[in-house]
C-alpha cells in the first residue's frame, strides 16, 4: 500500500467515480430535457425571460440576492413551503432549463422568490421594499438598496415613475425618489418569478398528502 | 544552527542523537524560506482583509442599515468578498505554505524551482485581488463558492497548475522512500482541487450545463472543496504536527490507511446533501446521504488515530502553542464531520437546511478545524525558517483565547439559532416577520448579535496573530542559539513548540 503509482491511481479512480455517477451521468440524462409544447395554447414551457426581466436578474446576482434568498419550493409535507404560500406546487427540473444560471440558493434569511411574482405583483410595492424594506415590511434585517434610486429636484412635472413614499419617508420637498433603469428591471424580474405551468411530472410528484405523517419526510 | 551546537542542545535528549540529520532538515527549511514566507504574509494579509468585510457582514445583518447606502458595501457583496478572501486568500496561501513546506520536509528533498512557486503565487494573489474586486464592483457570478468573475478565474488555474505541477517535482525527487500518510493526503488535495475547479468552471461559467445539472455540479466542487482539498491538507498537517511536537509516532498506520482510503471513497459522493428537497433527482440525492453517513467511518478512524496519539499527553498542551492550536482543530474535526452526518439525513435537513445551523457548520470546518490547524502550523514553521523566536507568548496566549472563545460562541450560538429559526419555519403558524409577535426572522436576532461579539473577538485575535507575525519578521536574530516561545516552560526540555 506504499506504493506511488497505487495511491495515485486510487486518488484518480476515487474522485473518477463521484465525477461519472453526479456530474456525467445526469449531464447525459436529465441534462437534455426539453421545454413542453402546449398545444392548446402553442407555446412552449417554461417560457424564455422577457428582455427587461433577464436584465434584472443580472441585478440580483451582482447584489447577491441568493445568499438570504433560495428559489426552490420544496414539496408539500417537506417543510412548509407551500403553507407559507411560496408555491402551489414542488419545484421540478423542467423549471429551470431555460436558465443560463440557476439560482436555487441555499439559506432562507428572507423568503423563497421562486413565486414572488405571483404572490406580489404590484410594481410599487417591490420598489418601496427595495428602497428601503422598513416601509413594506417592519422589523426586516433586509438590506436596503437605495443606490438602485436617484433623488431628483423635481422640475416642472413630477416624474410618473416616481415612487410613492409614505410619511415618514418621504423625500424633501420639491423632491422626488426616482428608480434608476437597474431598479425596474430588477422589479421587472422579480415580477417575473412564478412557476404555474403543471408539467406532466408535477401531477406525479405534486400529491397532496391527506395529513403528513412521519414517514411521508422519508419518501 | 545545528552545525554549531550550543551548550543546551548538547545537554538536551531531544536533539543530541541525530545531528546530521538535523542540519539536512535545517537546509531543507531554510530552501523553503522565500517561498513559504511569500505565502505566509499573503494568507495573514487576506486574513485581515476577510475578518474586516465578515464583521461589516455580520453588524449588517443585525443592523440593516449599516453601510446601507453604499453599494459596494450591500450585504451581498460584503458577505461574497469575506468568504473568497478567507478561503482563496487566507486559507489556500495558507495551506500551499504548509504543504509545501511538509512536502519538502517529508520528501526529505531540498525544495527546488522555487521560482516557480513565487510565479505562481503572484499569479493566484494578483487572481484573488481581481475577483474580489470585481465582486464588490457588481461582477459576482452568483454561484456559491465560485463568485469570482470569469476575468479572474483564468489566473487561479494557472497559478494552480504551476504549484500541482512543483509539488510532483519535489515528491519525485525525495530521498525518503516511505511514503507517510500526510504525503498521500498533500498528493491526493493537490491532484483533485484542479479537477474540481476545471469542471465547476467549465460547466458553470463557460459552457453552462442545462438546468439543475448546474446545481449538481455547484455542490459537488463546493462541498469537495472542502472535503478534498481542505481537509486533506488540514489531516495532513495534524498527523506531521502531532507526533512531532508529542515526540512519539501516531497511535496506529494501519488506521491512517483506513481513515485515508475511506475518505477518498466516500467524500466525493456526499456534497449534493446541500440539493436535499430540491429540483434533483432523488436517487443521486440518497446516494449522497449514503456516502454522507459512510462519512462516519474516515471520521471515526481518523478521530481514534489522533485522539489516542493525544492521549498520555495532555499536559503538554500547557506548554505548545502549536500542539494547542492543533489539537483545538483535530477535535473540531471529529465534531463537525459527524454534526456534518447527521445534518444529510432527510428529516434533519428538513429542519436545517437554509438556516444558520448551516453557516455555523461551515464555520466550524473551516475555521474550528482548517484554520485553527494552519495557526498550530505556522507557529511551528515559521522560527525554523526565520531561525528566530516567536517575540511574545502573550500575543500567543490572547491569539488562542479569543479565537477559541470566539468560534466556540458563534458555532453553538448559530447552531441553536437554526433549529429554533428551521424549526419555526416549519410552522406556518409562526408568521415569517412580524413586529407583535415573535416571528421567525425577528427570533434569531438575538444569536446575530452573538455572532457578532464572537467576531469581535475572532477580530481580536487575527490582529495579535498579526501584530506578532509582524514583529516577529522585523526582529533582528539572537546571536546565540535560542529557545522556544513556549506558553510556560516545561519542566523538562523535550517539549517542542
Amino acid at each position: 500500500m506504499n506504493r506511488a503509482p497505487l495511491i495515485f491511481l486510487g486518488i484518480f479512480f476515487t474522485l473518477a467515480f463521484s465525477w461519472t455517477g453526479i456530474i456525467l451521468t445526469n449531464q447525459l440524462t436529465y441534462g437534455k430535457l426539453e421545454p413542453i409544447v402546449d398545444q392548446t395554447e402553442n407555446k412552449s414551457y417554461p417560457e424564455a425571460l422577457p428582455g427587461l426581466a433577464a436584465q434584472g436578474k443580472l441585478v440580483y446576482q451582482d447584489l447577491g440576492c441568493i445568499y438570504c434568498h433560495s428559489q426552490q419550493v420544496r414539496r408539500p409535507g417537506f417543510g412548509a413551503d407551500d403553507k407559507r404560500g411560496w408555491g402551489d406546487r414542488q419545484s421540478v427540473p423542467r423549471d429551470y432549463i431555460r436558465e443560463g444560471r440557476v439560482l436555487l440558493g441555499t439559506m432562507r434569511t428572507g423568503p423563497d422568490l421562486r413565486n414572488i411574482g405571483a404572490r406580489q405583483a404590484s410594481r410599487d410595492w417591490h420598489m418601496l421594499h427595495l428602497y428601503n424594506p422598513q416601509i413594506t415590511s417592519k422589523g426586516t434585517i433586509m438590506a436596503p438598496f437605495p443606490f438602485l434610486f436617484e433623488t431628483h429636484k423635481i422640475v416642472g412635472q413630477p416624474s410618473p415613475k416616481a415612487i410613492k413614499l409614505p410619511a415618514p419617508y418621504t423625500a424633501a420637498s420639491g423632491y422626488e425618489v426616482v428608480p434608476t433603469p437597474r431598479a425596474e428591471s430588477l422589479v421587472a424580474y422579480l415580477q417575473s418569478l412564478k412557476d404555474t405551468y403543471a408539467y406532466p411530472e408535477t401531477h406525479n410528484v405534486f400529491v397532496e398528502p391527506a395529513a403528513p405523517t412521519k414517514a411521508e419526510g422519508k419518501k | 544552527m545545528a552545525s554549531v551546537p550550543n551548550l543546551v542542545a548538547s545537554f538536551d535528549p531531544a536533539t543530541s542523537p541525530d545531528l546530521v540529520k538535523r542540519a539536512e532538515l535545517s537546509e531543507i527549511d531554510a530552501s523553503t524560506k522565500i517561498p513559504a514566507l511569500f505565502f505566509l504574509g499573503s494568507a495573514v494579509l487576506w486574513l485581515l482583509v476577510g475578518t474586516a468585510f465578515a464583521l461589516i457582514s455580520s453588524f449588517k445583518l443585525h443592523t440593516p442599515n449599516f453601510l446601507g447606502d453604499t453599494e459596494w458595501l450591500t450585504f451581498g457583496r460584503t458577505r461574497t468578498a469575506h468568504l473568497n478572501a478567507v478561503i482563496y486568500g487566507w486559507s489556500v496561501n495558507a495551506a500551499f505554505a504548509v504543504a509545501f513546506w511538509l512536502m519538502a520536509r517529508l520528501s526529505r528533498s531540498v525544495l527546488r524551482h522555487s521560482g516557480l512557486l513565487m510565479i505562481a503565487g503572484a499569479f493566484w494573489n494578483i487572481g484573488v485581488t481581481i475577483g474580489i474586486i470585481g465582486i464588490l464592483a457588481g461582477d459576482s457570478t452568483s454561484i456559491e463558492w465560485l463568485e469570482m468573475p470569469l476575468y479572474a478565474t483564468p489566473l487561479l488555474f494557472v497559478a494552480y497548475a504551476l504549484i500541482g505541477a512543483w509539488a510532483l517535482i519535489t515528491f519525485r525527487f525525495g530521498k525518503s522512500g516511505h511514503i507517510y500518510v500526510s504525503q498521500w493526503y498533500l498528493l491526493a488535495a493537490l491532484f483533485w482541487f484542479p479537477w474540481l475547479y476545471s469542471i465547476a468552471q467549465i460547466m458553470l461559467l463557460f459552457q453552462p450545463a442545462r438546468g439543475t445539472v448546474q446545481a449538481l455540479v455547484n455542490w459537488w466542487f463546493a462541498h469537495n472543496v472542502l472535503g478534498l482539498w481542505f481537509t486533506p491538507i488540514g489531516l495532513a498537517a495534524v498527523y506531521y504536527f502531532l507526533p512531532k511536537v508529542l515526540g512519539k509516532p501516531i497511535h496506529s498506520y494501519y488506521l491512517s490507511i483506513l481513515g485515508f482510503w475511506s475518505l477518498a471513497l466516500f467524500y466525493n459522493w456526499a456534497g449534493v446533501h446541500h440539493l436535499i428537497g430540491g429540483p434533483v433527482p432523488a436517487w443521486v440525492l440518497s446516494a449522497g446521504i449514503a456516502a454522507s453517513f459512510m462519512m462516519a467511518i474516515p471520521v471515526i478512524v481518523t478521530g481514534i488515530n489522533h485522539h489516542m496519539t493525544m492521549v498520555g499527553s495532555f499536559s503538554a498542551l500547557k506548554y505548545s502553542p502549536t500542539l494547542r492550536f492543533i489539537v483545538f482543530g483535530a477535535v473540531s474535526y471529529t465534531l463537525t464531520s459527524l454534526i456534518g452526518s447527521l445534518m444529510a439525513d432527510r428529516q434533519v435537513s428538513e429542519v436545517v437546511h437554509f438556516t444558520h445551523f448551516t453557516v455555523a457548520h461551515a464555520h466550524q470546518g473551516m475555521y474550528a478545524f482548517f484554520t485553527m490547524v494552519m495557526f498550530g502550523s505556522i507557529y511551528y514553521i515559521l522560527p525554523r525558517i526565520l531561525l528566530k523566536e516567536w517575540p511574545s507568548a502573550m500575543l500567543i496566549s490572547v491569539h488562542f483565547w479569543t479565537v477559541a472563545v470566539g468560534i466556540t460562541v458563534y458555532v453553538v450560538g448559530l447552531s441553536i439559532c437554526g433549529i429554533k429559526q428551521g424549526l419555526e419555519m416549519n410552522n406556518a403558524d409562526i408568521p415569517f416577520l412580524s413586529t407583535t409577535v415573535p416571528s421567525v426572522v425577528t427570533n434569531t436576532i438575538p444569536y446575530l448579535l452573538s455572532r457578532s461579539l464572537s467576531g469581535v473577538l475572532m477580530t481580536i485575535g487575527h490582529l495579535a496573530f498579526a501584530v506578532n507575525f509582524t514583529w516577529m519578521l522585523l526582529r533582528p536574530r539572537a546571536p546565540q542559539g535560542t529557545t522556544p516561545t513556549l506558553f510556560q516552560n516545561p519542566p523538562e526540555m523535550e517539549v517542542a513548540r
